[in-house]
């Protein structure tokens, strides 16, 4: 009982978050709106026993990313009046369109068989010292591929913004 | 609780949750023109797949999905990077970031 | 079994006898230009080693056996199976010991009469080529095969007639005579789809073991032989499809001699004496073959008798001979068909090529009206050619009077009304040929003097080859000597397994009695004398000369003119179908094909125009239209 009511909250906030980001008027707004987001499916990694995953989360997508966020917000000094809009007709056959693509994915998984894994056994696969060992005994080569990953975004990244010195 | 929590809610709810969360992000990134925020909309949709995954590790009992989850957190973090880093240089070019702006490629 | 063995070591010689004038004619055409000279002895010499292997082949051919073998399978379907072999009996050995002899002495007298052309490398390539396909078409063991190397000689007929292709006039006549030769090919080849049918297969085992089922005179067999004559009468020269013969003198001299004379037109006689059995079945068509022949040989030599181009007058006699050579099948008197075939390929040949050492000579003055007196300049060849006058008129001891003799003593025993028309035919023949030769080398001449002063005897590339021809002209009818002389005729027996079958068909000809044989010579050498003496009358006593063409009336004009059959068909067949086909390219060229490649273009760019507009450079149209397509995939995933 306890465990879905939680979820049902915790999907809630997700959901209308995330329909808040796609339909505010201003940049800021959706960027905030987004980290509300993230923190409700931190909330889901927590209560799935993805702990090490949940504080990663926390830490790389609204700690990092949603602030790197704001700042190019600030930046281009994007705001409410400044903001572009598509046409009505547009945003209306959007919308229709993510709903059937919706209804397909839904239809699809009606087919599927997942009974399984309906209910589990509590596992402690999810802590940080499981998910430790895991990354530095089968995964190791990917772990230090993403160290290479990220370098070559920071070079990239670093190369792009510059501005042209003539 | 106690540690670890167990499943009781059934897988279902959290594919329909993720599908839910992913066909948002799809209508945001056909709704709107700014590139700011149509980035945004891509985090949402990857972030929908990571719950997704996230979910199937708890619910078979291996760390696999976590991992995968990781290293997908890695490249989201990457391509924001560079993805940023683009706008901001074609922010510089054309001095908006409304994508319908760039339309050269036409026949 | 020692045949066996004996057989299988003639497999090899077989094989390449064919071989050595296609490599002549890869080496001429590639490096023709570098070898220059040097080509016409590479391949006068290939032609000698295929000479060679053919002499070895007819001294090693165990008696009464033949050799058959497949070298590849070609097609097959069902069980029927096409292949490509080689067949090596009797008749085929004489075919290629009178192809390849004549053959290379043909390419040593070229070697002397090309000298001087452009061409020089090209024509022995083309030389080659042909006796390659000449080959083929006797080494053949199916009619296959036999049609391959007839559509290949007729080709090769059509590069050399238009040898010098920068004339029109040339041109016009190497197409006339492919044309020609088409129309019988088409029947030749509705023959082979007939039997393909009905006997189930297209080597003459199959053939004729297919054929014993039916009785005599069955309607399929007969349709069958008339087609395949039909064939024989378009690559021999017969009515109505002989009117190519006259034209092809168009090309050199030398090619009138080995293709006209002595070669391509003897393989329609060839291939009915390969399907001796079949035609034997078919005794109507045999009438019709042997009226054909009679009709053809009295009506050519008539023609010859007003013409004054030296080699037109051979070439109608060579239409005149071959309608005598059918006559012959057309009785069933095969052996004495292919002993004329041997004979007549000798002295033709000598005629033909005495005839060019005249225009070489003659700086290329083919009219005989301008000649005259030529036997004190140019001795040697004008010794051969009244060799050559001599055998074709049938005047013993030379060849022609042996194998004459025997056809129209057949003829008698038969028909006696075909007798008499041949015999007229050969007195006519004997006349025209004397005429021809009293124009050319008596009397004095009457040409200019600056053709005077040119004329000189031929090279020994020339001579040589007129001796040997003369020498063989000579002898030949001794292989072939008549029952009357109580020696075996040499010829016959050599050919007697390959005839054996229709032999038994038709049943043997009725020999006449001694005293009849001895009467019908006598009668034959007395007309060839009476002609002689008609000709010595006019063209020597009385000296007379043919009138220039303006003069010549009446009924003399129609025969120079041929009787105007050529203008015949040109009227009522050739124009009619210009018409046609400029009608059928309006119509259907222009409406429908044009109409259909031009629509299908059109398709393509309105396609083309349409879809780019799909490009708009839009992002956000880009990204929809991604969502949509992802969407309609998993859909038909879902629903499929």
């Amino acid at each position: 009982m306890n465990s879905q009511v939680i979820f049902l909250l915790l999907a809630a906030l997700s959901i209308l978050s995330a329909l808040f980001v796609v339909f505010s008027k201003s940049p800021i707004y959706s960027v905030l709106w987004l980290i509300v987001c993230f923190f409700s499916i931190a909330g889901h990694y927590v209560i799935l026993n993805a702990q090490f995953l949940a504080i990663v989360h926390i830490i790389v997508y609204t700690g990092a990313i949603m602030v790197l966020m704001l700042f190019t917000v600030m930046l281009l000094n994007l705001n409410k009046e400044s903001e572009p809009h598509k046409s009505i007709i547009y945003k209306g056959t959007a919308v229709v369109t993510g709903g059937m693509l919706m209804l397909v994915l839904l239809a699809a998984m009606r087919s599927t068989e997942l009974s399984a894994y309906s209910v589990p056994a509590a596992t402690d696969a999810g802590f940080v010292q499981n998910v430790g060992m895991k990354l530095f005994t089968d995964f190791l080569l990917p772990f230090e591929m993403t160290s290479v990953l990220f370098l070559a975004a920071m070079i990239g990244a670093a190369v792009l913004a510059k501005k042209d010195v003539h | 609780m106690n540690l670890p929590i167990e499943q009781t809610n059934p897988q279902n709810w959290y594919l329909v949750l993720s599908t839910i969360l992913f066909s948002i992000g799809v209508m945001g990134v056909l709704m709107r023109r700014n590139a700011l925020i149509i980035l945004m909309c891509i985090e949402l949709m990857l972030n929908s797949v990571n719950l997704l995954l996230v979910s199937f590790s708890a619910y078979a009992g291996n760390t696999e999905g976590q991992v995968f989850v990781f290293f997908i957190m890695v490249v989201a973090a990457a391509e924001v990077a560079v993805g940023l880093a683009l706008l901001v240089s074609i922010y510089r070019n054309i001095g908006t970031t409304d994508i319908d702006i760039l339309s050269k490629l036409k026949w | 079994m020692d045949n066996f063995l004996a057989l299988t070591k003639l497999i090899t010689p077989a094989s390449l006898v064919a071989l050595f004038p296609l490599l002549g004619f890869f080496v001429t055409s590639l490096f023709g230009k570098s070898l220059k000279h040097a080509s016409g002895w590479i391949a006068s010499g290939m032609i000698l080693l295929s000479f060679i292997c053919s002499l070895f082949l007819f001294l090693n051919l165990p008696t009464g056996a033949s050799l058959n073998f497949n070298l590849l399978e070609w097609m097959k379907w069902g069980n029927i199976t096409l292949s490509f072999g080689i067949l090596i009996d009797p008749l085929s050995l004489v075919m290629l010991l009178v192809i390849t002899g004549i053959g290379f002495l043909i390419h040593l007298y070229s070697i002397g009469y090309m000298h001087h052309d452009e061409g020089f490398s090209r024509f022995f390539a083309y030389l080659n080529l042909f006796i390659f396909f000449m080959l083929i078409l006797v080494l053949g063991n199916s009619y296959l095969v036999m049609f391959i190397g007839w559509e290949g000689v007729g080709l090769c007929s059509y590069l050399l007639i238009g040898f010098w292709f920068k004339n029109d006039a040339y041109n016009d006549a190497a197409k006339k005579a492919f044309i020609m030769n088409r129309i019988g090919d088409l029947g030749f080849l509705l023959g082979i789809f007939f039997m393909l049918f009905y006997f189930g297969g297209l080597d003459f085992l199959t053939v004729n073991e297919a054929i014993k089922a039916y009785p005599i005179n069955n309607i399929i067999i007969v349709a069958v032989t008339l087609l395949l004559f039909v064939g024989a009468m378009g690559k021999s020269a017969q009515i109505p499809l002989y009117t190519w013969l006259p034209d092809a003198m168009a090309g050199p001299t030398p090619v009138s001699a080995l293709i006209h004379a002595a070669t391509m037109v003897t393989a329609g006689i060839y291939m009915i004496c390969r399907s001796n059995l079949l035609f034997a079945m078919a005794p109507h068509t045999l009438e019709v073959v042997m009226w054909v022949g009679v009709a053809t040989s009295i009506f050519a030599a008539i023609i010859g008798i007003k013409q004054n181009d030296i080699k037109k007058v051979l070439a109608y006699s060579t239409v005149s001979q071959l309608g005598l050579m059918f006559a012959a099948l057309g009785m069933g008197a095969f052996e004495s068909g292919m002993f004329h075939v041997v004979t007549h390929a000798f002295f033709k040949a000598l005629l033909f090529l005495g005839a060019g050492s005249v225009i070489h000579a003659m700086g290329g003055e083919q009219d005989v009206r301008q000649m005259g007196g030529l036997w004190k300049y140019i001795r040697i060849t004008s010794m051969t050619f009244l060799i050559g006058t001599i055998a074709i008129s049938g005047i013993p001891p030379l060849a022609g009077f042996f194998s004459k003799d025997e056809i129209l003593a057949a003829a008698y025993n038969s028909h006696k009304e075909v007798w008499v028309l041949l015999s007229i035919s050969s007195m006519i023949t004997a006349f025209y040929m004397f005429r021809v030769f009293f124009l050319t080398f008596s009397n004095s001449f009457r040409g200019t003097e600056e053709q005077k002063h040119h004329i000189h005897e031929s090279p020994w590339t020339m001579t040589v080859p007129l001796s040997i021809l003369a020498i063989l002209a000579a002898i030949a009818g001794f292989w072939g000597l008549p029952a009357v002389t109580g020696q075996t005729h040499l010829f016959s027996a050599y050919l007697k397994p390959v005839f054996e079958g229709s032999k038994a068909i038709l049943g043997e000809a009725h020999e006449a009695d001694h005293a009849t044989e001895l009467m019908l010579m006598g009668i034959a050498v007395l007309a060839a004398a009476i002609s002689f003496g008609v000709a010595w009358k006019f063209y020597i006593s009385s000296k007379i000369v043919p009138e220039p063409d303006s003069e010549t009336k009446g009924f003399a004009k129609w025969v120079a003119n041929k009787f105007y059959i050529d203008e015949l068909y040109d009227n009522v067949i050739v124009k009619p179908m210009m018409v046609i086909s400029d009608i059928l390219f309006v119509l259907i060229d222009k409406l429908v094909v044009d109409l259909v490649v031009m629509a299908t273009a059109w398709i393509v760019g309105f396609t083309g125009r349409t879809l780019r507009l799909v490009q708009t450079g839009n992002a956000g149209f880009y990204l929809f239209a991604m969502v949509i397509g992802m969407m309609i995939l998993m859909f038909i995933q879902l629903v499929y």
